[in-house]
């Protein structure tokens, strides 16, 4: 077990090594530099620029001393956005900012989607359940940037005696987290919603769900202690990543509700082409990711028994 | 028979469990699925009857049927199922789960799949008995899940009661699932089938651990299957079942050696038996069993029968009495000249 989880760690090391490499080429392979703008500047200029950045060595020499920065945990200083300021430092203080938006809003997604999954499975076919449906196929087919613009306008002073939330992000303020949280969860909740439904219904309809009816057991145990603990497992491997993607911000719903948050922050970073905050956000993003499916997989373990780190039971 | 641990004494006459006229059919979208069109039978105190029919026959529906576990679009359509004097299909749901695991329990035919693969077997067992002795402490309850696998011949049961379903052996699994049964002390066991999913040894043992708890409780037994060979093993009184229908019942003697339907006489022909020296052939019954969506208004054995006659196509034929307690329908049997019941298969062909 021990062995398997040492096993883990190192794969995700790769991975992220990995992540590192195709990232740091990519963003060069793409055309243009962080000192071209509209305005110009003059060659001298530049040139003093990407010599003081070490942009003006051979790609291989960058990438060689990115990666041994990279050991040291230096993730280096931004070159464009917030100029020589260190790039973990910018995470340090955006990712907060994210996160508690994406904590709150899985929150309500998970703790409004998997019961709600469970009552359209218990009543499937029927008024409850078609009602469900029809709300999780239109929160999972709507575009985010739809609800989030449709949520400031309604109430954000858009219909006359609704201004409810501010339109300015103030962090601190508990009713500028409300339309962000509400539009960043709408998605996860009706996809969790519809996810739960369907393992719901497959475990509902499983042998020992008859076997739990006929040792005389009420509904609510049969569906939540029974079915639901076998219907878990789908909606745990979505939230695995879910959570790091969430967390580490929407560029839309942040762009939307003008949030400083690092979702919008790395969306700047990439059309700035300000390289080290790109690498940096990404490589922080998929450290996240590789984490997050680690701990998932130790949780399946959790919540199956049949299931063991590196190998699987008939 | 010997009797350890008698029930309460029976009231007089009363049955266990009867089923009169019991009807139960699927409403799918291509129509009506007749599943179980009119049985009559019953189970007295202590009595082991088994029900005998080819897969699709209609036996696990009508089983579901008793013990309150049909699901849409099944329904109930006719009949009636009295327990103990108790209408059992008028219970409200709460009435149901105290008689389902209680008073009545049932153990299914795949022990691989019916036991929840993330709760621990102890976990299970005592939930089963929790479920209905709410005042039983976590330890006590605990002592009686241990107690009642050393019961159904599980050694160690401390040890496998931490484990998980997928620990175990398929007839160490079954084990489990008559030892979660039998934990409330049920008046009735219905078994659908207990056997079929496990190999011929595993089978005999099961078998025989059946018989001897039936001895030691005296509980009355349905048990279910496939397998006329099976039934001669364990069973007081057998019914087959041909189409959701009971084409014939009576006591095992009279059903082995004096076989009144030609069904019951097909299935005695393509029966392995054990003590067969000569090495028969086995004889399969040819055919497909009847279109539950359309049942034919005749004798629904006629395609496949090897006499049928012309009334057998446009009439059921009534039951005829060949004995006490054993009857068939078929209209051989009548023509023998025989005594007919009015109240059996005959009507039983309006529903
Ligand atoms: N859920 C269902 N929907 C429609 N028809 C069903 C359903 N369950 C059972 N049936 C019908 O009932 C018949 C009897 O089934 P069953 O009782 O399971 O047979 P068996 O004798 O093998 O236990 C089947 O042939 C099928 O036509
Ligand atoms: S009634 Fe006719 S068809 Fe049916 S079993 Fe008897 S002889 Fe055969
Ligand atoms: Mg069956």
């Amino acid at each position: 077990m021990a062995r398997e989880i040492l096993k883990r760690i190192g794969t995700a090391a790769l991975t992220v090594f990995a992540v590192a490499t195709l990232t740091f080429f990519l963003t060069r392979a793409v055309p243009g530099n962080p000192f071209l703008s509209e305005k110009n500047p003059p060659q001298a200029v530049l040139d003093a620029l990407n010599e003081k950045y070490g942009l003006d060595q051979p790609l291989y020499v960058q990438y060689v001393k990115y990666l041994g920065n990279l050991l040291r945990g230096d993730l280096g200083v931004s070159v464009k956005l917030q100029k020589d300021y260190p790039v973990a430092r910018i995470i340090g203080e955006m990712f907060p900012v994210s996160a508690a938006i994406g904590f709150f809003a899985l929150l309500w997604a998970v703790l409004l989607g998997v019961p709600l999954g469970c009552l359209a499975a218990y009543r499937r076919g029927r008024g409850t359940d078609s009602a469900l449906q029809v709300v999780c196929t239109l929160g999972v087919s709507l575009p985010s940037f739809v609800v989030a613009s449709l949520l400031l306008f309604a109430f954000c002073g858009g219909i006359a005696g609704w201004k409810l939330f501010p339109t300015l992000f103030q962090a601190g303020d508990w009713r500028s987290y409300v339309l962000p949280c509400f539009s960043l969860g709408f998605y996860p909740m009706c996809y969790i919603a519809r996810q739960s439904r369907a393992s719901m219904l497959d475990a509902l309809g499983q042998d020992y769900i008859k076997t739990a009816r006929a040792k005389g057991l009420r509904t609510g145990r049969i569906l939540f202690k029974h079915a639901l603990r076998n219907a878990l497992l789908p909606v745990l491997t979505y939230l695995g990543p879910q959570v790091a993607f969430t967390l580490c911000g929407g560029f839309v719903v942040e762009t939307v509700f003008t949030i400083p948050g690092l979702g919008r922050y790395f969306v700047q970073s990439i059309s700035s082409r300000d390289y080290p905050v790109i690498l940096g956000t990404t490589l922080f993003l998929a450290s996240f990711l590789v984490g997050m499916n680690l701990l998932v997989d130790l949780l399946y373990q959790a919540v199956d028994p049949r299931i063991r780190l590196g190998r699987e039971a008939a | 028979m010997r009797l350890q641990q008698t029930p309460a004494p029976p009231p007089e006459g009363r049955p266990l469990l009867e089923v009169r006229d019991l009807r139960v059919s699927f409403f799918t979208p291509a129509g009506e699925v007749r599943a179980v069109r009119g049985i009559t039978y019953q189970v007295d105190y202590g009595e082991v009857v088994g029900i005998v029919g080819e897969s699709g026959s209609g036996k696990s529906v009508e089983a579901y049927a008793i013990m309150g576990l049909l699901q849409p679009p099944g329904r109930v359509v006719g009949g009636a199922v009295t327990f103990e004097g108790e209408d059992v299909l008028a219970f409200s749901p709460r009435a149901l789960t105290t008689f389902r695991g209680g008073r009545a329990a049932m153990i299914f035919q795949n022990p691989m799949t019916s036991l929840n693969p993330v709760y621990s077997v102890g976990e299970q067992l005592m939930e089963a008995l929790r479920a209905h002795q709410k005042a039983a402490s976590r330890r006590e309850a605990a002592q009686r899940a241990a107690g009642m696998l050393e019961r159904v011949g599980i050694h160690n049961p401390e040890r496998r009661m931490r484990q998980y379903p997928h620990e175990l052996s398929g007839g160490m699994r079954q084990r489990v699932m008559i030892a979660m049964g039998l934990i409330c002390h049920p008046k009735l066991l219905i078994a659908d089938e207990p056997t079929t999913a496990l190999d011929v040894t595993i089978q005999a043992q099961i078998l025989e651990l059946m018989k001897d708890l039936q001895r030691q409780t005296g509980m009355g037994i349905l048990f279910i299957t496939h397998n006329l060979g099976v039934v001669a093993e364990l069973c007081h009184k057998v019914c087959v079942m041909y189409a959701g229908k009971l084409v014939e019942q009576g006591a095992v003697d009279d059903i082995f050696y004096r076989p009144g339907h030609p069904y019951t006489e097909g299935l005695l022909r393509s029966m392995p038996r054990l003590d067969d020296q000569e090495r028969r052939r086995l004889i399969p019954i040819q055919g497909t069993p009847v279109d539950l969506l359309d049942p034919p208004a005749g004798c629904p054995f006629a395609p496949r029968c090897p006499h049928a006659m012309e009334v057998c196509l446009g009439r059921m034929p009534p039951y005829v009495e060949l004995g006490p307690g054993h009857r068939s329908a078929c209209w051989l049997r009548v023509r023998e000249g025989l005594s007919t019941s009015p109240a059996g298969g005959e009507e039983a062909s309006h529903g």
